[in-house]
Formats: C-alpha cells, structure tokens, sequence
C-alpha cells in the first residue's frame, strides 16, 4: 500500500505540472478530504445500524447458531476459523449481503468481520490469511443482480436491461475464482 | 425472474432485523438496550477507518484531476486496441476499482452518449457489473482493524482486478 501510495501521489504532481492541471489537483486533495468526510459520515450511520443488530444477535446467542449452521461452508474457504466463533456469521451475512447487491449492509459486516477475524489474530497490525481471503472474495464483487446497472440501463431506454444478468454472474463467478486462484498462488509462493 | 430476486433482495433485511429482534425477545434480551449499547461502538470504528479512507481518497481525487488518469487510460487502450475495445470500456476498467461515485457517474455518461444498446455500453455495463471498488474496500477493511503489514494482499487484489477485467470484456463480447 505505501508503494502504491507514493507512486500515485509523486505521478499525479508531475502529471499536474507537465499537463497544466496544478490548479485542479490542488483543488481534487480537498474534494478527496471532503469526500472522505461524507463516506465516513454515512458510513458511521449504518456501521452503528449493524452493530446495534448485531449485539442484539450477540446477546440472544443467535450469532453463535448461524455460525454453527454455516460452519461446514465458511469453513472450507476459511481454515483457521475454530469452531463457533462469531466471525463465520459475520462472513456468511457480509456474503449474502452482497449476493443480493444490498451494499449498505455489506460494508458494515464487512467491517464486523475484519473484526471478529481480528480477534483471532496473535500477530495484531498483520494481515492473516482469513483476513485476506476475506477481502479477496470482497473485491471481486460477488452479486446476483446487479440492479444499479441495470436501473441506469432503463432509464435510459436500454431494450432489455435485464440481459446484462446472465453475463454479469457468469463474469463475477468466474472473476471470484480466479481472485481466489491468484491468491492461493501467491501464499505458495510466500508462505 | 428479475422481480422476483429483487424482490427478495427488498425482504431480506426488514425480514432479518425482525426475526433478530423477536428471536433477541424470546430470549429475553432487552433489545433497545442491547441495540444501544450496539450502536455505541460505531463512532471508535469510524474514527479508526477515517485517516485510511482519507489518505486513498486524496490519492485517488488527485490522480485523476491530474491528468495521470487521462494518460493511463490511453496507454491502455494503445496496447489493447487491437483487442478492438470500445474506449470507454477502457476507462470504465481503470475507474471502477478506483472509485464508486465516479464509475457510477462516467456509466451514466457512456450509456447516453454511446447509446444504450451499443458495444461500448454492453461491455461497461459487465464491468460496472462484476467489478468492486477495491480500494475503498481496502482502505476501509484494513483500517477498521489497523493493519499496517498487508504482506502480499495489494497485489492479489491488482492482479485479480485486472484478470477481472479481462474476463468482463471477454464475456460481453461473447454475449453482445
């Protein structure tokens, strides 16, 4: 991430010179800080949402049931988990929010399962390999429907907006394996 | 077909927060009490992410209001123009892991100027479709835990995006 950090920052200020565009990238850093505030601002709304629902399932024992149930799944992608521990009900909810395009629910129990996944982290400030599983299965974006697109298609007079499903599942299906390929090729690597 | 999952994906969450809530009373929780106390945790996760959201989001803003952007995406689409891909299928691939808003915004953007049923719009549309906003994830990810070691992580994630991409233009162009 530093890498990538000081790579894009150094290139977009040359960039910005040669090109003439100094001015609009003065102005984008506090368009990014400003947006940055606004995300957060949402994102403290339906964090607490979730968490409050959360520890109502925590409380009732309920998150320990769906772990149970979904052990045998979660499991096989996600080795280390012991047994009925919360982060699996975190994982299988986060999954299911997004196979069902629901982000606004996706990103708070994303954010719960980082740290449920945390808990059992010896090495604290270091990634573990459920961690990164986790955030690979995130980034490549598992969806059934993808309604935003199809939404922006018919509003604009798409003739069958609906025909961008199949291709879309096929993409993400086989776009999800592969992340987790190149994942599992990596960790034989460095391991 | 459609409807009906969209349908679905409308339950889904008032169904859950109801079964959570009588399951919680049977129990007997308290469950305003317990949705507080819940709730109360969400303002120290929130300031832990915001300095990572903040840090990507003025690299992001800045790359693109640079120009840096611009110059990338044609480099691309020199090397991949004999693929014979549409452009703006191009920067859709380059913007979406970037960014959420700005995808969203330059979809909109090709779908009325390309035309709704042209390549160029087919083919953004599975992008838009199958890929994520793999920074934002990352930033808000790692930073609602603190980790600083990534190790091998940023790059998987890069290497996935792009096959990712590969895939999304490979099966439109098979489908459209």
């Amino acid at each position: 991430m530093n890498v990538l950090w000081l790579i894009m920052i150094c290139v977009s200020i040359v960039f910005a010179i040669f090109t003439g565009h100094l001015e609009a990238f003065t102005k984008s850093i506090f368009d990014g800080a400003k947006s940055a505030v606004e995300v957060s601002l949402y994102l403290l709304g339906i964090v607490s949402v979730w968490l409050g629902i959360t520890k109502i399932l925590e409380d009732s024992g309920l998150i320990y049931r769906i772990a149970h149930l979904f052990k045998p799944v979660i499991c096989r992608l996600f080795k280390n988990i012991p047994g009925d521990h919360p982060s699996i009900t975190a994982i299988t909810l986060n999954v299911l929010a997004n196979l069902f395009g629901l982000g606004n629910a996706a990103t708070p129990l994303g954010i719960q399962a980082m740290q449920d996944l945390d808990l059992l982290n010896e090495e604290k400030g270091t990634i573990t390999p459920e961690m990164m599983t986790f955030i690979v299965i995130n980034t490549a974006s598992i969806q059934l429907i993808p309604f935003s697109v199809i939404g922006i298609l018919a509003s604009y007079g798409h003739r069958n907006p609906a025909a961008v499903v199949f291709p879309v599942l096929i993409a993400t299906a086989i776009s999800t394996m592969t992340a987790l390929l190149i994942l599992a090729a990596f960790r034989k690597i460095f391991r | 077909m459609i409807a009906y999952v969209e349908y679905i994906s409308l339950l889904i969450i008032p169904l859950f927060i109801l079964f959570t809530v009588l399951y919680g009373t049977v129990k007997k929780v308290r469950v305003y009490d317990s949705f507080v106390a819940g709730a109360k945790e969400g303002p120290a996760i929130i300031f832990k992410i915001f300095p990572y959201l903040l840090t990507i989001f003025v690299a992001i803003k800045g790359f693109q209001a640079s120009g840096a952007f611009d110059v990338l995406r044609d480099a691309f689409y020199s090397v991949f123009g004999f693929l014979d891909i549409p452009i703006e299928a191009v920067s859709m691939a380059i913007i979406k892991p970037l960014s959420g808003s700005a995808s969203t915004a330059l979809f909109t953007d090709i779908v009325k100027t390309a035309g709704p049923d042209s390549m160029a719009t087919q083919m953004s549309a599975v992008i838009m479709g199958s890929a994520e906003t793999t920074f934002y994830v990352l930033a808000v990810y790692l930073g609602a835990v603190g980790i600083k070691k990534t190790r091998y992580l940023v790059p998987v994630c890069l290497v996935a995006d792009f096959i990712g991409i590969v895939v999304a233009v490979a099966v439109a162009r098979w489908f459209f």
